[in-house]
């Protein structure tokens, strides 16, 4: 003759594996674990070329290892992924309104792609690729 | 048992509840409002509605023409000061929703845009989308959030009202998430409890709109008023029942035959207009008592289209476009794809007409207030007597502002300077709605199935108390729902547990239905003329001289119900012709 | 809260000829035995809950709702959940179907093969059976101030406050919250830390910032730029995807910690810069100028 509402507790550790969509999500944020590691190595290059020309030279060669392009690999694949999930939320952003008609959410995101190709063309441009 | 103090207790929080409720806290800061509902308030049937709300705005618009609509459409069995209040109060009241944030559609010059609807020689219907209820319910329901002085009691199913010294004084209320019975102490109640569609096999009405309000008024001694009158809308979904707005015929939908023909035109709503230029108060802008009983004819004619779910004619909005349909009418489009699988951008959508509305209920005058000092009530539970024997699309969601403010109004005038009330006489009769609930649960003899009396009494009204109606059956409608009273009295209650027991509800709710079925029988069996949305095969005429009066049925416990007549109240508009036939005569 | 499936049959059939019409989806009316596997949990009697397992005949053009409906009315009177309109509307009967939440007014049978499992929606306590208590959801949606706080005070006699069709649309989109909290059963970070605002509520408090009309974002900041609220959100999108009225919760969000940086921005790096909450407070203590 009384209540006692039953509680779910939500498992803290395990909670993603119950749906895809917490997986994914799961995925975009670990992504970012790389890409704070990219970010590690560029300061690491950054000192070594203060450090003078042969520690410079040894950074370049510890570069082209094999453990060194497995992790530019995965740090590639895993910034484009990451990059990907922004681009698709920035319609949900920043939604942008023209008279009563909002833009179409893959314009927005489209535009996004477009500045990154174009901004990604320049980088190589300018690295002497072309 | 628990006692909860209040001012004024409210039954019903959906949209005539919520605005008593703003209305007594902005009236009054110092009085203590209980709002008490079954459901939680944006769950309120008022949700449902979508068309919108009639006011008069524009400048081609006036007063008088809105008045005319009103009464004609009421086949002149509306209170003519009643009417006359309304009108009047109408704009303001949905001005205010719209200063309180309903995000009402617009002209491009950022004023409130109208639409046309059934029955209405202007334009005055003002909208948002096809949700419109939807939205009234929520801007109602949030802007009761900043006023301290509401109580609510979310969840509370109210059985009995409380009567002592001649005047109402409270009610029990079942709080339904525990089982445990509590009585409010208030010095006025207001019910806004909604209709009773749900005596009825086929309803656009939600599951929650069983009568409860009426019903305990009307044990309470309060008399039910015109309840003879039923308005079928004509588009319903003929699967689910669920609603396609009036406005898909105002934006210009047409409704067509088997034969592709716009049978309107055959039953006095002529001459055709042409498609995609709906003309007001003609063809597809008839009223809805005329449309509904169109569709009868038409199959009783055969001119139906036979579809998996039975016979039915076709809306065709096609020529309307997506753009419009998207803007005007998504609701409508989304419902028929997903419960139908018709996409109205390409298909006509196959509908039949569907319970709807009461226009019958609770007698009050154009105070709010009913024959019991002290009760009050607003919306569709009661019957203020504004729609007379059809109510036009778009004049119900303005009552309930109208007359659910006024209720409020006449409530907290009421409450000054009452003499106090005798405690112990309020507990016992609580202790008897006690009693009744401690018998449902202790009951050896329940023999009845709940589900099983509901579906004969729903194929009961579905058979005998329809679009048309004749004597003998009325009679059988009358005695089976006699019956149905008697054998109730048995009824097994299966669920014994106290914790949100639906099964206790749907008991209650039962008996709730067949208080408001034995009203509507036995007030249509007596009502021998055809009127508004009461047609009898048998006296096929509207007879003024004996039938231009309310019928007042008053409860007798398990006898068959008292019946007695009150005159409509005419103060400029005597009894006319109702011409929808446009321009052309 | 009478049950009745729909019916295929109309109240005042009168046999005549006539071919069928093809209209409408094809096979709509077809029969067909659903398995529905429904959690139950009564505080009376149970200590924990149980799956049960009902057969019901259906139609094929059915929802899970007169699934349940069939089975309160002629199997199992002791079966308790909310509903109440049929039409997606009312936000009475979410629920999770097969681990989902969804409105079962508007979960088809068409698009479920095998045994349906219904449960009661997720991060809420369970009152009983699929019945849940929804309280910590109406105390946040009431502290999210979600009502217009007007910009400009004026009586009704003086007419509307004008609002282009342009500018409705601007906040239209998150008006059509119908309260049913499919949301809050989605977002993970609801279930991890229950203090969170939530989806619903905070979109409607940008429904109202959103609107021409009101001026009450500042006193709304009070509480929508904090850890419990927007700051909580880490954008799943779950609520979005879920979401049966199309309001997307998400972008509502995320447009929202976009306004509070800027308001940071303001007020920490802009020389003489005032954020929304220092107005909000002035305004409390009554000393506009």
């Amino acid at each position: 003759m009384s209540r006692n509402p039953l509680v779910r507790e939500v498992p803290p550790t395990s909670w993603f594996f119950r749906h895809p969509r917490y997986m994914r999500y799961m995925a975009r944020e670990i992504t970012c674990i790389f890409i704070g590691a990219y970010c590690v190595l560029l300061v690491v290059g950054l000192q070594r070329l203060a450090a003078g020309p042969a520690a410079w030279e040894g950074f370049l060669l510890g570069l082209r290892s094999a453990d060194s392009i497995v992790f530019h690999l995965l740090a590639l694949v895993a910034a484009f992924y990451h990059a990907a999930t922004w681009f698709n939320a920035t319609q949900k952003a920043m939604p942008l309104q023209i008279g009563e008609d909002f833009v179409p959410g893959n314009l927005i995101s489209g535009a996004h792609y477009a500045v990154w190709v174009v901004l990604s063309l320049v980088v190589l441009f300018l690295a002497g690729v072309f | 048992m628990d006692t909860i103090s209040t001012d004024v207790a409210i039954i019903g929080a959906g949209g005539a509840g919520l605005r008593a409720a703003i209305a007594l806290a902005e009236a009054d800061p110092k009085l203590r409002i209980a709002l008490i509902s079954k459901v939680y308030p944006m769950r309120s049937h008022t949700c449902a509605a979508e068309g919108g709300a009639a006011g008069v705005i524009k400048p081609d618009d006036s007063f008088d023409l809105h008045f005319d609509d009103t009464v004609g459409g009421g086949d002149w069995l509306s209170d003519q000061d009643c009417v006359e209040y309304f009108i009047h109060e109408a704009p303001k009241e949905l001005m205010q929703l719209e200063h309180w944030g309903c995000p009402w559609n617009r002209e491009a010059d950022g004023s409130v845009a109208v639409r046309p609807f059934g029955g209405m020689k202007k334009k005055r219907t003002w909208f948002a989308a096809d949700k419109s209820g939807f939205h009234i319910l929520h801007t109602l329901f949030q802007t009761s959030l900043q006023f301290p002085t509401i109580t609510r009691h979310d969840e509370y199913y109210a059985l009995d009202l409380l009567v002592d010294d001649g005047r109402c004084q409270g009610v029990t209320a079942l709080e339904m998430r525990s089982g445990v019975l509590r009585q409010f102490h208030a010095k006025a109640v207001i019910i806004a409890g909604g209709g009773a569609g749900r005596m009825f096999p086929f309803s656009t009405n939600g599951a929650i709109k069983t009568g409860d309000g009426m019903a305990m008024a009307y044990r309470a001694g309060a008399p039910l008023k015109d309840m003879e009158f039923v308005q079928y809308h004509p588009t319903g979904l003929p699967n689910t029942g669920s609603l396609l707005t009036e406005a898909c015929r105002g934006e210009g939908g047409i409704l067509v035959n088997k034969h592709g023909r716009r049978y309107l035109a055959d039953y006095g709503m002529g001459p055709e207009t042409p498609v995609g230029q709906p003309q007001l108060k003609t063809m597809e802008l008839g009223p809805r008592d005329r449309v509904s009983q169109a569709y009868w004819h038409e199959l009783q004619k055969g001119n139906t289209v036979t579809t998996q779910w039975g016979e039915c004619v076709l809306l065709d909005m096609r020529h309307l476009g997506e753009k419009k349909i998207n803007e005007r009418l998504p609701l409508v489009r989304e419902l028929a794809e997903a419960y139908l699988g018709v996409d109205i951008v390409k298909e006509a959508v196959p509908i039949r007409p569907v319970v709807h509305y009461m226009m019958g209920g609770i007698s009050t005058n154009t105070q709010a207030a009913t024959p019991l000092p002290g009760l009050f009530a607003a919306g569709e539970c009661a019957c203020v007597s504004l729609n007379g024997a059809n109510r036009l699309g778009s004049n119900s969601l303005v009552e309930l502002l109208v007359f659910g403010r006024r209720a409020a109004l006449s409530a907290a005038e009421h409450v000054q300077g009452l003499p106090a009330s005798n405690a112990a006489a309020l507990n016992a009769q609580a202790e008897k709605t006690q009693q009744r609930i401690d018998e449902l649960f202790t009951r050896s003899d329940g023999s009845e199935s709940m589900s099983g009396l509901r579906r004969e009494m729903q194929e009961t009204m579905e058979k005998n108390v329809g679009i048309y109606r004749t004597e003998a059956g009325l009679q059988e409608g009358v005695n089976k729902i006699h019956e149905l009273r008697q054998r109730y009295s048995r009824v097994k209650l299966t669920d014994k547990s106290s914790v949100f027991n639906t099964d206790l509800f749907q008991v209650l709710e039962l008996g709730s239905m067949l208080d408001c079925a034995e009203a509507v029988t036995v007030g249509a069996l007596a009502r021998k003329e055809s009127r508004g949305a009461h047609q009898r095969l048998d006296y096929v005429e509207r007879d003024d001289k004996n039938f231009l009066r309310h019928t007042m049925v008053h409860h007798r416990g398990l006898d068959a119900p008292g019946v007695d007549y009150l005159d409509v109240v005419i103060t400029k508009s005597p009894p006319g012709v109702r011409d929808y036939s446009g321009d052309h005569k | 809260m009478s049950n009745s499936p729909p019916r295929s049959q109309p109240p005042l059939a009168a046999p005549h000829g006539g071919a069928a019409a093809s209209l409408g989806r094809p096979g709509g009316s077809s029969e067909r035995i659903v398995q529905l596997e429904v959690l139950r949990y009564n505080p009376d009697t149970d200590t924990e809950a149980h799956f049960q397992r009902y057969e019901v005949v259906c139609q094929e053009e059915w929802v899970v709702l007169d699934a349940l409906n069939k089975v309160k009315a002629d199997i199992d009177p002791t079966l308790n959940y909310r509903w109440s309109c049929h039409m997606a509307v009312c936000g009475s009967c979410g629920m999770m179907i097969n681990g989902e939440p969804k409105l079962s007014c508007h979960a088809f049978l068409r698009d479920y093969e095998g045994v349906i499992r219904v449960e009661p929606l997720a991060h809420f306590p369970v009152e009983r059976d699929l019945v849940t208590a929804p309280d910590d959801f109406m105390e946040k949606l009431k502290r999210v101030k979600p009502y217009l706080i007007p910009k400009e005070e004026k009586p009704i006699s003086a007419g509307e406050y004008k609002q282009t069709p342009a500018q409705l649309m601007k906040f239209r989109q998150y008006s059509m919250c119908i309260n049913c909290m499919l949301c809050y059963a989605a977002c993970p970070e609801y279930g991890l830390t229950p203090g969170f605002i939530g989806p619903a509520a905070l979109t409607l408090a940008h429904r109202y910032n959103q609107d021409s009309r009101d001026g009450g974002r500042a006193e709304r900041q009070e509480v929508v730029a904090t850890h419990e609220g927007v700051w909580e959100c880490t954008f799943v999108g779950a609520c979005s995807e879920v979401c049966p009225a199309h309001v997307d919760p998400a972008s509502a969000l995320q447009q929202m910690k976009i306004t509070s940086s800027i308001d940071w921005i303001v007020e920490h790096l802009i020389p003489g810069g005032k954020s929304a909450r220092d107005t909000a407070s002035r305004e409390d203590a009554g000393d506009i100028s």
